[in-house]
């Protein structure tokens, strides 16, 4: 085995292809088998061809803050996460049940607020989060679904067990990488798939476009359904593209759309063409100057009426962000307990709340020991990481933590399983999570797969994007091996 | 809120083409055909300079300033540089991203416009212009120098070929195709003009210059900056003849890149895009394309040359900047910028 050899070290971490002893476990024992036939010059030409493609393609994110609009190919790591059929029963389960619940819940909080009646949750708490929008008190979305696209963070600590980190309830991106990680792996080893049994991914696209199908108001057969995209500069913009060419759909700007008569329009060569379903990309703060964000050039004035009138759908709708906030995700056990009677079959990562006094003393005094978290941030800002952190990093978060509890919670820092991946030319350990994707239409489905993101720097546990991560394409088998 | 426009009948999903596409459209469309065009231009005045290298400074000067001039750009090219020899305005039609005609100037320009309609145009186009701006990234104008500028030249073209193949064979004939169609043949007159306007600018030639080698030598380069020598020949059978060079750029009924047969195609899919269904236009567009087709049709180059091909061509130019710009006008009921950059970026999670 010549990628592997001997210097492959799984560590003491939880590694998804290798138990501590060091023998492969059985759903990744073909594919072991697989690159072990593979020359290393033969493995790096395919890796190079993967990566010249993506970039032909322009299968790229935009990097901010840099001059040239500089284009970046997300970098891809050719051995893939693989999830046997057991495992990933019981994350679809975990998922099924939690967005379930968080619907019940966002429905609940925007009409009688049961659950605050009953104080499970402090009222005070939830209706002074960032995302809750209190302009939408009472009002029905279509079909009662609120969370129509929801992408879950999950990680796995040292025993393997799966966790929920965060919820992505608003604009949650990446599926399109799913999808073409997907086809790269098909090219790079077209012949491993056939033998494998991995499950598709490509059915994203279709039941993406049927629930927002489903949303439709109910004034023509055939209605109209629109991608709403920031605009080019957006760093997601090959994803929006990607969607709205996947589902046959328009991609619109704000400027494309106008209001009239609380009715959404596109303007076309051939005049004004009515728009029934928004699969918006933008936020809540943007869509709509005359109601939200005063200044926000990316919206339509008079979207927000239109949708209160029932003219168009929102996907996600309105107010969603109430439910991933951070400070909230720590309930969210309590939440499911509450509307579906049941416990969590995933389980949250152990959370500290600093709004909550004696928690707040526990975190002051354990920082070096946690991760701190800005409760709105995304991306991997906002964050501390305390036991990789300066004394200078962590002072600086404990004022700010002191200052404004609402906004900090922190976590039990989780060593994130590994995979290995391929660093400069060795195989070596890092660090991964997985985001996988639910859709909320007719049915709740969850498509079996999703983005596995890794960290590729040494040790680090920052997955993202814009902090120095990768992806990896994810198998869900049919089987266990 | 204002009571509503009287709306039209609403479209299937697929007919729909937003307005701001079809801008994007045509502009993509204009800057692949533009590139192309200078890519030619370029290599066949530098192929020319080789067969005439006893030109001295000052003939070189005067060659390189005549398709500056022509090509419109000569005050910023001024400003740029301070001679214009072959190296200079070679990087200026380039590589200098300070121009926006240059070659990579141009093809940045198709593909921003193509970016932001990806979903629109088929990956294979996409793909096209996206490799072939990767291909000039990766290039500079020393690297041609060294290597001999025929094959980067060869290239751009191929691409643009490559392209316009891809086009008809991967894009539905659709509102879409019309409006690359139409930007497509307004730039290609439009280079045709400027093109045959060099020799304007060079010529003027003393009497005994007429029919010598370096006549024959320029006039052929005037046909291969068009593509047209072998087409020339074979219609007329005969030697390279100045006013019959002018009457079939100008003139030709077959030839895919004379003034009259993208001015029957221009007519063609404007009449499309704006509907124009009657034996009168009814649009400003449509007339002025209508009027620029019977000139093309009904004089003859004897009438054009005693009247000034300079003027004439000129004349052209100026039609087809009003028609390509009324076209967009009429299609666009909005102004076209685009949203802060910062706000739409902040929309992540």
């Amino acid at each position: 085995m010549s990628l592997f050899s001997t210097t492959y070290e799984p560590g003491a971490f939880f590694d998804e292809m290798f138990v501590p002893a060091g023998s492969v476990r059985p759903h990744y024992r073909r594919l072991e088998t697989r690159l072990s036939t593979l020359e290393l010059q033969e493995f790096e030409r395919r890796r190079a061809a993967v990566d010249l493609a993506f970039l032909r393609r322009g299968v790229t994110f935009t990097v901010y803050n840099d001059s040239e609009g500089t284009e970046r190919i997300f970098p891809f790591d050719l051995v893939p996460r693989i999830v046997p059929a057991t495992e990933w029963t019981h994350i679809e389960a975990g998922l099924i049940q939690r967005i379930t619940a968080l619907n019940l819940f966002v429905h609940d909080l925007y009409h009688e607020q049961k659950i605050l009646k009953d104080k499970i949750l402090p009222a005070q708490q939830v209706l002074t989060a960032k995302h809750f929008r209190r302009e939408f008190m009472n009002f029905s979305v279509p079909k009662d679904i609120y969370i129509h696209i929801c992408g879950t963070d999950l990680i796995r600590d040292h025993e393997g067990r799966y966790l929920v980190l965060e919820d992505n309830l608003r604009c949650p991106s990446g599926a399109s990488y799913m999808i073409e990680n997907r086809s790269a792996m098909r090219r790079a080893f077209p012949n491993l798939f056939q033998s494998y049994g991995v499950r598709p991914v490509e059915s994203y696209s279709d039941d993406l476009l049927k629930a927002l199908l489903h949303i439709a108001p109910p004034r023509s057969d055939k209605p109209n359904v629109v991608l709403l995209t920031p605009g080019v500069y957006n760093s997601a913009y090959f994803e929006h593209c990607f969607l709205a060419r996947q589902m046959g759909i328009p991609i619109v700007e704000g400027r494309d759309l106008v209001v009239r008569d609380a009715q959404v329009f596109m303007r076309t060569t051939g005049g004004l063409v009515p728009v029934d379903v928004i699969y918006r990309r933008i936020d809540d703060d943007f869509l709509d100057p005359a109601v939200f964000r005063p200044d926000s050039m990316l919206g339509v004035p008079g979207l927000v009426a239109a949708y209160r009138a029932g003219r168009v759908s929102l996907a996600n709708s309105i107010g969603t962000g109430v439910a991933d906030d951070k400070v909230i995700y720590a309930y969210i056990p309590k939440v499911i307990k509450y509307y579906l009677d049941q416990d969590p079959i995933l389980p949250n990562v152990n959370t500290y709340l600093a709004s909550d006094p004696s928690d707040r003393k526990f975190i002051l005094e354990n920082m070096p020991r946690l991760v701190v978290k800005s409760a709105n941030e995304a991306g991997g800002y906002g964050m501390l990481i305390g036991p990789a952190a300066t004394e200078a990093e962590v002072a600086d978060f404990r004022a700010k933590v002191a200052a404004q509890p609402r906004n900090f919670i922190a976590q039990d820092p989780i060593m994130l399983s590994r995979s290995p991946t391929w660093c400069d030319g060795r195989m070596e350990g890092r660090h991964i999570d997985l985001r996988p994707y639910v859709l909320y239409g007719e049915k709740v489905s969850v498509t079996p797969g999703g983005l596995t993101r890794v960290a590729l720097r040494k040790g680090s546990l920052v997955v993202n994007s814009s902090q120095g991560g990768g992806s990896k394409d994810t198998w869900v088998l049919q089987g266990d091996d | 809120m204002p009571r509503a426009a009287k709306l039209p009948p609403s479209r299937p999903q697929s007919n729909v083409m937003l307005s701001r596409v079809a801008h994007s459209l045509y502009w993509m469309s204009r800057y692949i055909e533009r590139a192309e065009n200078i890519a030619r231009l370029l290599e066949v005045n530098l192929q020319f300079l080789l067969d005439f290298q006893r030109y001295d400074d000052a003939h070189l000067k005067e060659h390189w300033g005549s398709i500056l001039a022509s090509s419109g750009d000569e005050e910023l090219f001024a400003k740029l540089y301070s001679t214009a020899d072959s190296r200079t305005v070679t990087e200026f039609f380039s590589f200098d991203v300070r121009n926006p005609n240059s070659i990579l100037g141009c093809v940045f320009a198709a593909r921003e416009n193509a970016r932001m309609i990806r979903d629109q145009i088929s990956l294979e186009m996409w793909e096209t212009i996206n490799e072939l701006y990767l291909y000039l990234k990766a290039r500079s104008t020393t690297d041609l120098w060294v290597s001999g500028p025929y094959e980067f030249f060869q290239d751009v073209k191929r691409s643009s070929h490559l392209f316009q193949g891809l086009t008809n064979s991967t894009y539905s004939r659709s509102e879409g195709f019309e409006f690359i169609q139409f930007a497509k043949y307004i730039e290609r007159a439009n280079k045709t003009t400027r093109i045959l306007d060099v020799k304007y600018h060079i010529l003027l030639p003393s009497a005994s210059d007429v029919g010598g080698a370096l006549d024959t030598a320029q006039w052929q380069a005037v046909l291969r900056s068009a593509s047209a020598l072998e087409a020339y020949r074979r219609f007329y059978v005969r030697e390279i003849l100045p006013w019959k060079v002018a009457e079939f750029l100008i003139f030709s009924d077959s030839f895919p890149r004379s003034i009259h047969f993208c001015a029957v195609r221009i007519d063609e899919f404007l009449r499309r895009i704006l509907g124009e269904s009657g034996a009168r236009p009814r649009t400003e567009a449509g007339r002025a394309s209508r009027r620029l087709l019977a000139d093309l049709q009904s004089l003859t180059i004897n009438q054009v040359l005693e009247s000034g091909l300079h003027e004439f061509l000129t004349d052209i130019q100026n039609t087809l900047d009003r028609i390509g710009d009324e076209v967009v006008e009429t299609t666009m009921f909005y102004p076209t910028e685009a949203s802060a950059e910062d706000q739409q970026q902040q929309q992540q999670q």
